[in-house]
């Protein structure tokens, strides 16, 4: 284990921000704190990060028991901001060269130009820079230092898809590389998609754990299929498949809600047997409905 | 150390790039200096003591430098860099705000010795300026009245909540300083009431010790100065340490 947190707590005022949440981070992977906004993801993050007190508990990083605002944390830690910003008329290489200074061990900035993909950029102004690129050039400014383990908050918010599945392909690069992640998100898919292991954090606290797949599977959360046709099509045909649990009419969609992969081939069967021109839906259940269905929250009022 | 020289380079680099301050610092006092030399010259006359008004004017006007500085660029720059999430940065470098803090002020004086160089080029290509003092005495006395109001700067950026306040409030409290303290209108023309107000503007002092040390006044004649300046110093570092924020 690389991180362990133990029952922090941090309020403001009469606010629990962070209400004992326990976690720990094996080396090498990619954990994900999820949660809405105002979750407290960002609190915890800062509280091992070193740049906010917290009111009890224990963080342990790197074996050793962590404390505010001390040096040889930082020289071990790659952070990326949530709020951060750049002078506007710095330039990409002159950022890199500046904060590279400060550390005695450097990696080349200009090979981790390259491997960010953003080598192209390094003449640019701050300010003439897409989200997405000013996104890389702050994972490279945390990787500067060679940190063991890397923090990123909320480093896909505000990304259009594209750049947003671009940075997800480097996050997996840079795990390649043989470091921790600890990333905090609020797109479950996001989570699905690059975390090893997750925690789901709402109101502060810890409501789910573990890896993404098994979560899902541990809920017996269902896959939902909605079959729409032109023609008139009667949803009673398929009331007596086996791995059909629910059908309802919507908006004149029939929406089956069903075990396992077998739900679609039984579906699919009935359809070609009688030759139904339909369109085909097929929704598997993801860490969205695992949160949703914990948190009894409506899609609505969740994200 | 390494960090600390780069700082200072990035920051110099900027200064440049992000053309206000420069401007302020660098041109303005020149351009103040070019328009009153070409209407008053510098003929020795009586009412200046036997000196030229762009001799008495160019001491007044380095304060007139020190004091943007102080109530404009460092509270603005700072500021705004707090607002945009820049400052929050160094907190998680090693050594970081100690890195900052030592570079800002290596970076203020710099520039604002830089300013008051060509102030003092300027004076002297066109208009003979004239100077009596001694050089080490007149450097120590522009260096304590530099490191005041560079004091007064990180005070007033510790305090300031936002760029647009310290903007608002850096220039509220400049321009009538400027003019009341002797920095662009003489203090002996001054009218009597606005003399009062004078006593408790730090500029004051800074004119008043940067004039008599360019004369070679005698060290008794602005030890007021000294002790005032040297208050500064120590008090605004002090609540600046205790209040700043990244």
């Amino acid at each position: 284990m690389i991180l362990k947190v133990n029952n922090l707590k941090k309020r403001y005022g009469k606010v629990k921000a962070v209400d004992g949440i326990s976690f720990s981070v094996k080396r090498g992977e990619i954990f994900g704190v999820l949660g809405p906004n105002g979750a407290g993801k960002t609190t915890t993050l800062e509280c091992i990060e070193g740049l906010r007190s917290y009111d009890d508990g224990e963080i342990e990083i790197f074996g050793e028991k962590m404390t505010t605002n001390n040096d040889f944390f930082k020289k071990k830690m790659g952070i990326q901001l949530q709020e951060s910003s750049l002078p506007q008329r710095m330039k990409v290489w002159e950022a890199l060269d500046f904060f590279s200074s400060f550390y005695n061990k450097n990696v080349d900035w200009k090979d981790l130009l390259v491997r960010l993909h953003i080598d192209d950029k390094r003449n640019n102004y701050f300010s003439n820079l897409s989200g997405g690129e000013k996104q890389r050039v702050f994972v490279a400014l945390a990787m500067i230092n060679d940190p063991e383990i890397l923090f990123l908050d909320e480093i896909t918010t505000g990304l259009d898809p594209q750049a947003r599945r671009h940075m997800w392909k480097t996050m997996k690069e840079i795990k390649n590389m043989g470091k921790t992640i600890v990333m905090s998100t609020h797109y479950m898919e996001e989570a699905e998609y690059l975390c090893d292991r997750v925690i789901i954090v709402d109101r502060g606290k810890v409501i789910a754990g573990g890896a993404p797949r098994k979560l899902i599977n541990n809920l017996g959360i269902k896959n939902r299929i909605v079959v729409e046709s032109k023609e008139e099509v009667d949803p009673g045909i398929f009331k007596d498949l086996k791995s059909v649990c629910d059908i309802s009419l919507k908006d004149g969609k029939i929406e089956i809600v069903g075990t396992g992969t077998d739900v679609l081939m039984d579906i699919a069967r009935v359809i070609t047997d009688r030759q139904i021109k339909v369109d085909l839906q097929y929704k598997t259940a993801n860490l969205e409905d695992v949160y949703l269905s914990l948190t009894g929250y409506t899609k609505e009022d969740a994200i | 150390m390494k960090a600390v020289c780069k700082m200072v380079f990035i920051k110099t680099k900027l200064f440049i790039r992000e053309i206000e301050g420069f401007f302020f610092t660098i041109f303005f006092p020149i351009i103040m200096l070019l328009i009153f030399g070409s209407i008053y010259g510098n003929k020795p006359s009586d009412y200046f003591g036997g000196f030229g008004f762009v001799d008495v004017s160019v001491p007044a006007y380095i304060g007139m430098i020190i004091a943007i500085t102080g109530f404009m660029s460092i509270p603005i720059s700072i500021a705004s860099d707090r607002e945009r999430g820049i400052l929050k940065r160094f907190r998680i470098l090693p050594g970081g705000s100690m890195i900052a803090m030592v570079s800002w002020i290596i970076f203020y004086y710099l520039i604002t010795t830089i300013g008051t160089a060509g102030l003092i080029i300027t004076g002297k290509l066109l208009y003979g300026l004239r100077f009596t003092g001694n050089t080490l005495i007149i450097f120590l006395l522009y260096s304590l009245s530099t490191v005041a109001f560079l004091s007064i700067g990180f005070l007033l950026a510790s305090l300031m909540r936002s760029a647009r306040s310290a903007n608002a409030i850096g220039m509220s409290l400049l321009f009538p300083m400027m003019f009341f303290s002797g920095a662009i209108i003489p203090m002996r023309s001054l009218p009597a009431s606005i003399k009062h107000i004078s006593v408790y503007l730090p500029l004051t002092y800074v004119v008043d010790i940067m004039q008599k040390g360019w004369f070679g006044g005698a060290l008794h004649s602005y030890r007021i100065d000294l002790f005032v300046l040297s208050g500064i110093v120590v008090f605004s570092f002090l609540i600046a340490k205790l209040t700043f924020r990244w």
